[in-house]
This record gives structure tokens, C-alpha cells and sequence, in this order.
């Protein structure tokens, strides 16, 4: 999932993390076509126009729940006994990040590779997204 | 309570202290809380540079002189987890705070390099417009 984020001449976000491609190649997998973002990048890039108003940029920020929180905590703990040779240690805390936030992308797909599992093509990968979708997926996009 | 060194990630930075698990439960003393954490605790309540948060039940907070990370994590508002076997624990930031951070939609600064090495910040782009991508290259 590539993430695009815009940030202005002073330092300020005037688009948020949101999910876009350069191309279409895997459109029929995403559904998300590039040009939109595209055609609004040029404009923000030629004319400075602004894809939302300054006023509302802040509101589409999704704040994290607590349980998210603790999720990523419970990653980065994960990650540090992986680093340092704990690695049991260190696939039950990813584990358990993933039970605390089931539906963070991030979170769960992040954790695959360095649990030795393939992260595009495995059937745990595919299992995953397929509860992922059912649940209604995780939306990482503006509409 | 045998005293260990540890490793606290407060927010993912490692802080190197001197403590002790008691089952899940992990135990600083004040003077190693302060060092490690930045924290003191003070009559006023729980005190860092100029916010003190009021501490309801001291004695919960406090055994034996050392302070319990679990009811100081809760204080604070924080997520704690912890792994005794590796003598090692997590701080994470509040769900407030990272609220906070996302809705002032300042682009907080890093530093990676690129793929000669040299070393690229966010704010040597000041001045210009950024589209910054982010993606993993599984």
C-alpha cells in the first residue's frame, strides 16, 4: 500500500496519509484508480490548489483508540526482542498486537515478514486480507 | 526483589535502567524512574519538567520504595507491556498525545538515508512542496 502524504513550504501537512498509485497495475487488487490523485497533485504542484480546505485537513485525521495505542506498543516491544535475539519472545508480542488491533494493517501485515512468512503471496497473507474484507476492510483512502 | 538491568523503549527510544520484575509487575526506584524516564515523584503528584500529574493512591503506586511501572504507566495515561524473561519493557504514547501530534498536521522531521548513503532530513525541504511516498518493498 503506497502512502502519499502532501506537505507544504512551511512544514505542514495539507494532505494526510492516504493510499495512492502511480499507475493502475493492480487495480483490479486495490480498486483505487491513480488518476485522481494524479490530476490533484498538478494542480496542488501548478496552480497551488488545495485538495481540502486548511480548515477541515485537521478532521480527516483519524485519531488512534487506545487499543491501537497499545497495539503499537506491544510492536515496537515485539520488534526490540527480535532485534536483541528473543525471538520467541518476540512472536508472542507480535501476536498479541495483532489480537489488541485485528484490524491495523500495518500492525499484522508488518509483522509477516519478520516472522518468516511471506507477505504477498502466502496463504496466511491471503487469509488475512480475505478477514480484513469481510470485516469491511480498513479505510486507508479518501473517497 | 533482586535488582536487574533493564531496558525501557519509552516511545521506541531503549533507556538502559537498573530494576526489578516481581511477576508481571516492574519496579524502579524513584532515583532510576527519574533518570530513565524523566519523571519524579513529588508531594504534588507524578512530575515532569512543568506537568505534574496528581497520583490518587500513593500506596498503590509505591512497595517497598521502589515504583510500580504498572499503576505509573496508568497514571500518566500511557500503554505499558512488558517481557520479564528478556528483562525488557515498552512505553507507548497515549492515544491523547498522538491525537494531539496528528491533528496540529506539523510534519514531524527525519532523517534516512538515500540509497548512496547520504543522509536526507524533511526539513532540508523547507521552502518547497513535498510529496513524500511511503511503501514497502516486500
Amino acid at each position: 500500500m503506497p502512502t502519499v502524504v502532501w506537505i507544504d513550504e512551511q512544514g505542514k501537512v495539507v494532505r494526510p496519509p492516504d493510499v495512492a498509485y502511480g499507475n493502475n497495475d493492480f487495480i483490479e487488487f486495490h480498486g483505487l484508480d491513480c488518476a485522481p490523485h494524479l490530476e490533484a497533485l498538478e494542480r496542488w504542484v501548478r496552480d497551488d490548489q488545495l485538495p481540502f480546505d486548511p480548515q477541515d485537513v485537521g478532521k480527516k485525521v483519524r485519531p488512534p483508540t487506545e487499543e491501537e495505542q497499545l497495539a503499537r506498543t506491544e510492536f515496537a516491544l515485539a520488534w526490540h526482542l527480535h532485534q536483541t535475539g528473543s525471538k520467541d519472545a518476540a512472536k508472542a508480542h507480535f501476536l498479541r498486537a495483532a489480537e489488541i488491533a485485528p484490524f491495523d494493517w500495518t500492525v499484522r501485515r508488518a509483522a509477516l515478514p519478520i516472522l518468516g512468512i511471506d507477505p504477498m503471496m502466502s496463504q496466511e497473507f491471503f487469509d488475512m486480507f480475505e478477514e480484513l474484507r469481510a470485516a469491511g476492510g480498513t479505510k486507508y483512502h479518501e473517497d | 526483589m533482586t535488582q536487574t538491568e533493564l531496558t525501557i523503549l519509552d516511545c521506541g527510544e531503549p533507556k538502559s535502567v537498573r530494576g526489578a520484575f516481581d511477576g508481571e509487575s516492574l519496579f524502579l526506584a524513584p532515583d532510576e524512574l527519574e533518570k530513565a524516564l524523566g519523571w519524579q515523584l513529588k508531594p504534588e503528584g507524578l512530575c515532569r519538567d512543568a506537568v505534574c500529574v496528581p497520583v490518587a493512591d500513593r500506596t498503590a503506586l509505591v512497595r517497598e520504595g521502589s515504583i510500580d511501572l504498572t499503576r505509573f504507566a496508568e497514571c500518566i495515561g500511557r500503554p505499558l507491556v512488558s517481557e520479564p524473561a528478556a528483562a525488557a519493557a515498552a512505553l507507548g504514547e497515549s492515544a491523547a498525545a498522538r491525537s494531539q501530534k496528528l491533528r496540529s498536521l506539523d510534519a514531524p522531521d527525519f532523517t534516512l538515508p538515500d540509497l548512496n548513503g547520504k543522509q536526507h532530513s524533511l526539513s532540508d525541504f523547507r521552502g518547497k512542496k513535498v510529496l513524500l511516498v511511503a511503501y514497502a518493498s516486500w
